[in-house]
């Protein structure tokens, strides 16, 4: 179980989490949405204690995250898959190598194990044959199915997904959507996934949450988000910049920073 | 804040600005060493990588190393003969050219020279790797970066620069020796006669405790510039010079203090 507690951060003045409290129950997927910078990468990112809260916190498992050990904390990452949304592949080394890296370091494999992980995970994403390539002979999409190759190839008990399909051709979008379903289904992973497409939203999510205003706006079943009132919910599930404007009181929303401005 | 600054006391301000930066910089920099010490107990992580870095850092960097300190010691024998001509014996040039490129030369020219090549080098690799999230990616595989990057690249400077000094000491006076047969006609024997005037076997040490603590400082600085890296292609390009010049500087630093604390009488 993952829980993010009243997550307050900011960046010098830059108000980006607001009291942010979400909460992913054992086995469900949940997607999080929310327009681009609205602070879902920095959200996920204090799941896994790559950033400190300012106040609240982030529990996983029961486990305070912000104020574990150095040592515990590998421990609990052992635990847990992160896809970053640009990669983020050692450029070093090549495909295998990558998702080697996060196999030996959970121990417990052998080397004929972590050559049978490796191909069984390239497998998932489709991409069979790309062992022996470094990340700069990828494209963009083959690189992120790399990174999210990465992160499945341990058995992790959690999944954070950092936008697995944007930047993705329809059937490969489809292809890491039915993974995404799989590694719940019959591994029983938890997983939060950040995402912009709805429709991979509504089919993957048990639950979906909007981030908006540094808060989590709306939360509820993908068929109550689909027939949400809300209007900026409504608009940005329909993709209409109006109802948003109209549900902000006027505030602009890309300027994303709603929450900041509202503090000068 | 500034707005309210009255005018004459605004050069004020600046200054208590940059100087507070500065000691902002060395805390951070403090707390990155700290953490650099502790990290050296995570020998499985480190261990296997420090013969790659040994090579990649210090072997690789031998050439421009020998290149610089065979010039040098030309120069250093051309120059002293002309320094003496008439007032000093000849064979004086093997005692200055020895002395110096040992003392000298040898360890500040290799470390300058080393500061661009193996101190640039780390801070665009690890600073490319930061702004990437290739250090959160790290963190999240449960690798603690600090014990995977930073270690075993100022352990192979450590153990590498005195060996690379060695090595242009060495060639220093060859070059400084073949020059005097060849261009002063001076003898071997001659040559050897004052290298071994004022020699003593402290002066070797004393070499190496100088190249030991630049490369202490090359890869220290240029592994903090890297992590310390913000901002894509031109925060990468910002950390590398600062590493270059921060260094470079340091070794100078360095240079004086060590002369200051281990060759006063
Ligand atoms: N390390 C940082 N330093 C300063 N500001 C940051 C930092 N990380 C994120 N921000 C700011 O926080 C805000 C939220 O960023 P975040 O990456 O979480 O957005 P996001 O919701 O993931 O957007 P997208 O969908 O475009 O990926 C942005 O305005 C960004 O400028
Ligand atoms: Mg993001």
């Amino acid at each position: 179980m993952i829980e993010m507690i009243d997550l307050h951060k900011s960046f010098g003045p830059k108000v980006v989490l607001n009291g942010l409290s979400l909460r992913v129950g054992e086995g469900d997927t949940v997607a999080l949405v929310g327009f681009s910078g609205a602070g879902k990468s920095v959200a996920l990112k204090h799941i896994v204690g790559l950033l400190q809260p300012d106040m609240g916190t982030v529990r996983v498992d029961g486990t305070d995250v912000p104020s574990l050990s150095r040592p515990d904390l590998y421990e609990l990452r052992r635990r847990v898959g992160y896809v970053f949304q640009f990669a983020a592949l050692f450029d070093s080394m090549t495909v295998a190598e990558n998702l080697a890296m996060g196999l030996i370091k959970h121990g417990g494999f052998s080397k004929d194990e972590i050559e049978e992980r490796i191909a069984d995970s390239l497998e998932r994403v489709e991409l069979e044959g790309y062992e022996e390539n470094f990340p700069a002979e990828l494209s963009g999409g083959q690189r992120k199915r790399a990174g999210l190759a990465r992160a499945i190839a341990f058995g992790p008990k959690y999944l954070l997904y950092d936008e697995p399909t944007s930047g993705l051709d329809p059937v490969t979008t489809t292809v890491i959507d039915r993974l995404i379903l799989k590694m719940r289904d019959e591994l029983g992973v938890t997983s939060l996934v950040i995402t912009h497409d709805m429709d991979s939203a509504y089919c993957i999510s048990d639950r979906i949450a909007m981030l908006y205003d540094g808060r989590v706006l709306q939360e509820g079943t993908p068929e109550e988000i689909r027939r949400s009132q809300h209007p900026v919910v409504k608009g940005f599930v329909e993709g209409r910049p109006e109802l948003v404007e109209e549900g902000s009181g006027g505030m602009r929303i890309f300027a994303n920073t709603p929450a900041s401005r509202r503090r000068i | 804040m500034t707005a309210r600054t009255a005018t004459w006391a605004r050069p004020f301000a600046a200054v208590g600005r940059s100087a507070g930066g500065f000691f902002a910089a060395f805390g951070r920099f403090g707390t990155f060493f700290v953490e650099m010490l502790r990290s050296l107990r995570d020998v499985g992580t480190w261990v296997p990588l420090l013969v790659g870095q040994m090579r990649h850092l210090g072997v690789d960097s031998i050439p421009i190393a020998l290149f610089l300190a065979a010039f040098t010691g030309i120069v250093l024998a051309l120059q002293a003969s002309y320094t003496f001509t008439g007032a000093v014996p000849l064979y004086f040039v093997g005692a200055l050219v020895g002395k110096t490129m040992i003392l000298e030369l040898g360890p500040v020219l290799s470390g300058l020279a080393l500061s661009g090549r193996v101190g640039a080098n780390i801070a665009a690799e690890l600073g490319t790797m930061r702004v990437s999230e290739q250090i959160d990616a790290l963190e999240t595989l449960a690798y603690n970066p600090v014990a995977y990057l930073v270690v075993p690249r100022v352990l192979a400077g450590i153990l590498m620069f005195p060996v690379i000094v060695i090595f242009a000491n060495a060639i220093g006076i060859v070059a400084g020796w073949i020059t005097a047969i060849n261009l002063l006609q001076m003898s071997t024997d001659d040559f050897i006669r004052g290298l071994r005037l004022f020699y003593e076997p402290f002066d070797i040490t004393f070499s190496l405790i100088k190249a030991t603590s630049f490369g202490l400082v090359v890869t220290a600085v240029g592994c903090f510039e890297g992590f310390a890296t913000k901002g894509g292609a031109e925060g990468v390009g910002r950390s590398t010079t600062r590493a270059v010049v921060i260094s470079s500087m340091l070794i100078l630093v360095f240079d004086a203090f060590w002369a200051v604390v281990l060759l006063q009488p």
